[in-house]
């Protein structure tokens, strides 16, 4: 009996390795996503509805003139911005100029006090609590640090959102983990717990995490805050490869021109709360408008000055005369 | 004058920020009720916490037990010696720890012991974020994080303060029996003769798990509402301990004040 049991248990080892080999095989075609994803649709416990009143040229995100308050402080002064299916859209600003929010109104964990946020042509603000998970469902975002479950190991943070949202079979779920870790590279950190992971490493997870049930739009806050020239190149070319495997749409919150205008479709210069300049990367390169042009060449004075407001120092001189 | 009316508009800030918490506590408790499916449905969420604050308690409520029952042993011994009715340091012990000192220092042990952790868990999780991806990847935390602990502190309660009874019993035998000589048989005839089922044990029980419900409340609540920070997680700590014990011992003395009017 014991002796059965055990050969039936390496059978079965050896079966998954296989089908993890095979599986893995595929990563080097950018399909597998794809064929993944049919799968993981295929065995999902909830339908995901699938808008179809929306047709594939309108834009899968537009924001028209959104206005956002914290109480009595404006962070958002009417933002109008569109993203297009396929696209990877980079928002960029100060900090504090209210990119996050942003991103949050998206994601609709934030309301806007003004103005709509569509996403594929629905309005989140007025979606039903169930509806916005239905959406979120579909929609992967990467925090700034990561965000990844402390009492999880790696593997397991990635298995999270397919273990919540499907009912695939446990050695299944096991193989799309490792197929996400190949893809950024970490499936040699699975057993690992998140405090053995290196902040890039973390970011890289996390990543995995977003795109575990491959989402039709990604959302990135910060993903290049603090982190080395290396991971910050890795982080970069992961986003736009993912983007780009998965057909997916990506909307980037970040403050580093030269590792996005590297990867990215199309630019908003958020100021103030209010987009102040947009184009492609190209167009961005070659403008003369002076905001674009100290953002990009990291000029401490212009359009945004050094010194927070404050009364001429003349004024204060005169006093202590006085 | 000033100073006066100061005070007063304090006292006022602070029973309208009272009354507001309370609201707030209530209608956390309604959310976590509406979201408790999951943590039945898929059960090994709550056995797991159910092993975090139950059985990692253990130690504490099972050693506190015991000295409790010691010093009770003594003590009785101690007083009851002098109107000569040693015999009767058994059913001392046994009522004042069914009664009282069960539930509720097992209560005051398991708040600061799990509840804290609780508080601290669900507070670290939202300082880092964890929540909101969790809500960003359409899964409740509510559902997923706060109901299995709230359900794992309401259920272990019961378990830990019987526990603490049994041990304090027990540390009473050793004390009195074993190492003073009161005789055995006494010890335990009237204990049995004196204690009654429904209206010592069940008290006890229900006392532990009024206590249990309103410590796992606090600590959930505190953890979800703390301010996300270093600074703001430690003080939803403090607040937790504290709010625990004096809820705990306000609502012993309404219990008993119903449970046991004689």
């Amino acid at each position: 009996m014991w002796h059965k049991g055990c050969k039936y248990l390496e059978q079965n080892a050896s079966h998954r390795k296989r089908s993890v080999r095979q599986s893995l095989l595929h990563c080097s075609n950018v399909g597998w996503l794809r064929f993944v994803s049919a799968i993981v649709q295929g065995f999902s416990e909830h339908s995901i509805p699938v808008s179809t009143s929306a047709d594939q040229t309108s834009p899968l995100v537009s924001l028209r003139d959104v206005r956002f308050a914290y109480g009595e402080r404006e962070i958002l002064r009417g933002i109008d911005l569109s993203v297009h299916r396929g696209q990877v859209v980079a928002i960029m600003g100060g900090s504090g100029c209210g990119k996050t929010t942003l991103l949050r109104l998206i994601g609709g964990q934030l309301r806007a006090t003004a103005g709509t946020v569509e996403v594929e042509g629905r309005d989140v603000a007025r979606l039903s609590g169930g509806e916005l998970y239905a959406l979120r469902r579909r929609m992967g975002m990467l925090f700034q640090f990561g965000a990844l479950f402390t009492d999880m190991s790696v593997h397991d943070n990635v298995a999270f959102p397919l273990r919540e949202h499907t009912a695939l079979p446990a050695d299944m779920i096991h193989d799309l983990v490792l197929m996400k870790l190949q893809a950024v590279g970490l499936r040699g950190a699975a057993k690992l717990n998140p405090g053995e992971l290196s902040g890039g490493m973390a970011r890289r997870v996390a990543l995995a995490r977003a795109v575990a049930l491959d989402p039709m739009l990604i959302l990135y806050d910060e993903p290049f805050a603090g982190l080395d020239p290396i991971s910050l190149g890795i982080i970069g070319q992961l986003i736009r490869r993912l983007n780009d495997a998965l057909g997916a749409s990506t909307v980037m919150v970040t403050h580093d021109v030269h590792e996005s205008l590297e990867i990215v479709d199309y630019i908003y210069f958020v100021s103030d709360g209010r987009i102040v300049a947009q184009g492609t990367p190209d167009e961005i390169r070659a403008s003369t408008d002076p905001f674009v042009h100290q953002f990009v060449n990291a000029e401490a004075d212009g359009p945004v000055p050094f010194h927070y407001p404050a009364p001429p120092i003349d004024s204060l001189l005169n006093e202590e005369g006085a | 004058m000033n100073a006066i009316a100061s005070a007063l508009r304090r006292i006022g800030a602070l029973t309208i920020d009272g009354v507001w918490r309370l609201g707030f506590i209530t209608r956390f408790l309604f959310a976590v009720l509406m979201h408790s499916g999951q943590s039945l449905r898929r059960i090994h969420l709550t056995i797991r916490e159910l092993y975090f604050s139950g059985v990692l308690s253990l130690l504490i409520i099972v050693v506190s037990g015991l000295f409790v029952g010691l010093v009770l042993g003594l003590q009785g011994y101690d007083i009851l010696q002098r109107y000569g009715s040693a015999d009767a340091v058994g059913v001392m012990v046994a009522l004042s720890l069914l009664r009282e000192l069960g539930p509720v220092i097992a209560a005051l042990l398991f708040a600061s012991r799990a509840g804290s952790a609780i508080t601290a868990e669900i507070g670290l999780m939202k300082a880092t974020e964890q929540l909101k991806a969790m809500d960003m990847m359409a899964v409740n935390p509510i559902a997923r994080v706060v109901a299995p602990r709230f359900w794992g502190g309401v259920l272990s309660m019961p378990l830990l303060a019987a526990l603490f009874s049994a041990m304090g019993i027990f540390g009473g035998w050793l004390i009195t029996v074993v190492v003073i000589g009161v005789d055995d048989g006494a010890f335990w005839s009237q204990m049995q003769a004196a204690v009654e089922f429904r209206y010592d044990v069940v008290n006890g029980v229900i006392k532990s798990a009024v206590f249990g419900t309103v410590v796992s409340l606090i600590a959930v609540f505190e953890g979800y509402d703390c301010q996300p920070t270093a600074e703001g997680v430690s003080r939803a700590i403090t607040r937790t301990v504290v709010t625990s014990a004096l809820a705990i011992l306000a609502l012993d003395f309404v219990l008993t004040s119903f449970m046991f009017r004689g």
